[in-house]
């Protein structure tokens, strides 16, 4: 039938078309801001610039990096993000192959205390005073102890644990490896996918939280990160565009144009993630998919 | 599975006491016990510490004197909430947030999954994925910044386009204007997350089997019957629980878009429960207000994926539970 045959050309060609129109959406505006941050401050507040550059300058990052602040807000993040990902990944691993193994008397307890973490939370406040009576306040461990457990993740590190071969683990046990060794030798170095997936989501979720630092690090300067000095720029920004009263923090901006600025701060929160994503990608889709198809 | 047989365990007269056994069965899992305690202590200090500061919902809560010191009132911190016309028009504001996003949100994954099924070329395919989840794994700090950059009055591209081809005289400021808030949100929700929520439907698809579209093809079927009739079918049940999921989490959905979007001039259409809790608790001082939204949060969340459950069952759909 040729009408058919012919609707469906058509259909390929705004299939296409609509795919990569939409990849563009989904591309510019990172482009954008891009482009920005590599022009001229002074040059940028006449417009315009759009996918390139109009007057090149790398000034706007040389002046965050030279700031003292913004440049240890930069190193706390990075700290942040590689104790809070190596610990979590370590407990997760821990507690998602201890509810792997059959034979564990509290198995099925401590699932269920796990599902109950999914469904209920106390909430900002009560968590706010919990944290606050923990003395946890204006401490590092703020920002890695209320984080160390998710339910969701553990999960779906255990139901790919449980999808491994029996006789792998038993076969260690038969070598006489106890289960610390068991984890640490056999089924984690069998479980890449798994890990990469969560080892992602756990570090993009400590590099891009700020409202742990907004709300529980108030006085403390010291333990800012970058995501929350971008953000406390943005909101000066803002209301100075509104007309109000601007509410500037004199060590965060001293600077003529905050959008270049901003922008240039905008891409070394953001391309961290970018760096490392693609690579890890090929594995969350299978991490992901397994762990979900499972439950 | 005993990992070892100790001899002494075999008791040639009478049996273990049950105390005896469990005793054993913890030394011989000793190991086992020793990786989960300290996560035992996490979950119950993180997780449900925090249920036992709902009491403070029922209380004249004084910081002072903690939870153990303050008076009870009842279901005083709920009666002034409903009172309160303010907190109506936050909770509008959630609701039309939440629901806005799970139809935007679900639609674009259910409708880029089918196109992307649809496409042929593996390359193409993966490239469009790689590309789409990857405002999924920027904070909203960054997606705020870009939103400013974008709406922005002097030389953002949405500004320049429309006074480029005349549509407004003069440069709008989108982000001052409250009737354009929702809207913004929603855009924005949109573009950071439908790749990522995409992703399930998408294995789902994969996992059709392509018998059925093999027949379709015999029976001379074209590329929209297939979709239509085997596709979108295949998806269904897949669809219903995500949803249903989705919809006890509406009143939950956040509040960093709202913070970081919003501003004073569109506060009526930005302020969500959190934010409102938050504002109540800090500025005013009142605590047990604050409480009361949480627990009014999950509550109504419960009721609504009971409720969503039950229809599903009722009109033959299967459900959660």
């Amino acid at each position: 039938m040729k009408t058919i045959k012919l609707g469906d050309a058509a259909l390929s060609t705004i299939l296409y078309t609509g795919l990569t129109l939409f990849s563009l959406f989904t591309l510019y505006p990172f482009i954008n801001i891009l482009a920005v941050s590599l022009n001229d401050k002074i040059d940028t507040i006449r417009g315009g610039i759009y996918l390139w550059p109009r007057v090149w300058s790398t000034q706007n990052y040389a002046e965050i990096f030279a700031n003292p602040h913004l440049f240890g807000a930069f190193l706390m993040s990075v700290l942040r993000t590689v104790v809070g990902t190596a610990l979590g990944i370590l407990c997760t691993a821990l507690f998602a192959y201890a509810l792997s193994t059959k034979e564990f008397m509290y198995r099925k307890l401590l699932n269920g205390m796990l599902v109950v973490t999914l469904y209920v939370n106390g909430g900002l406040i009560p968590t706010y005073l919990l944290i606050k009576n923990l003395e946890l306040m204006n401490t590092f461990w703020v920002y890695i102890l209320p984080l160390l457990v998710s339910g969701f993740y553990i999960i779906i590190m255990r139901s790919y644990f449980e999808t491994l071969p029996e006789g792998l683990i038993e076969s260690a046990k038969i070598d006489g490896a106890g289960h610390f060794q068991t984890l640490f030798r056999i089924v984690m170095p069998v479980s890449l996918p798994v890990l990469a997936t969560i080892t992602l989501f756990v570090a993009v979720l400590h590099w891009n939280s700020w409202f742990d630092n907004f709300l529980y690090t108030s006085r403390e300067q010291n333990l800012s990160l970058l995501q929350y000095e971008l953000m406390k720029i943005l909101l000066s920004a803002m209301n100075q565009s509104a007309g109000q009263q601007a509410h500037i923090d004199e060590s965060t901006i001293n600077i003529a144009n905050p959008q270049s600025v901003r922008s240039a701060m905008t891409i070394i929160v953001t391309v961290p993630i970018l760096l490392v994503y693609p690579f890890l990608q090929r594995y969350f889709v299978k991490g992901m998919t397994v762990g979900a198809m499972k439950e | 599975m005993e990992t070892k047989l100790d001899p002494n365990s075999i008791r040639p007269v009478g049996r273990p006491s049950a105390l005896r056994a469990w005793a054993q069965k913890t030394v011989a899992q000793r190991e086992l016990l020793l990786m989960t305690v300290p996560l035992i202590g996490l979950v119950i200090v993180f997780n449900y510490l925090p249920l036992y500061g709902w009491l403070i919902a029922f209380q004249d809560f004084k910081v002072a004197r903690g939870i153990s010191g303050s008076p009870f009132v009842g279901f005083e911190n709920f009666q002034q909430l409903f009172k309160d016309p303010h907190f109506f028009r936050v909770l509008r504001n959630t609701l039309a947030m939440g629901f806005l996003n799970l139809i935007f949100g679900f639609l674009g994954a259910v409708g880029l999954a089918i196109a992307l099924n649809e496409v042929r070329v593996r390359w193409f395919k993966r490239s469009v994925q790689t590309i789409t989840y990857i405002p999924h794994f920027v904070s909203w700090v960054v997606i705020a910044n870009i939103a400013h950059v974008l709406l922005s009055p002097d030389g953002g591209l949405l500004n320049d386009l429309m006074t480029g081809i005349g549509l407004i005289g003069e440069p709008f400021y989108f982000m001052a204007r409250p009737d354009w808030f929702w809207g913004i949100n929603t855009f924005f929700y949109f573009w950071k997350e439908v790749g990522w929520n995409a992703i399930i439907y998408l294995a789902v698809l994969a996992g059709v089997n392509p018998d059925l579209y093999e027949a379709a093809d015999v029976d001379g079927a074209g590329r929209m019957r297939k979709i239509w009739h085997i596709s979108i079918p295949s998806l269904m049940p897949v669809a219903i629980i995500m949803l249903t999921m989705s919809l006890g989490w509406v009143i939950q959905s956040g509040y960093e878009s709202q913070y970081l979007l919003g501003n004073s001039m569109v506060i009526d259409y930005s302020e969500v429960l959190d934010l409102y809790a938050l504002r109540y608790s800090f500025q005013i001082g009142d605590y047990g207000a604050g409480a009361a939204i949480s627990i009014f949060k999950s509550v109504v969340s419960i009721l609504m994926v009971l409720s969503v459950n039950y229809f599903a069952k009722k009109t033959g759909n299967g459900g959660l539970f």
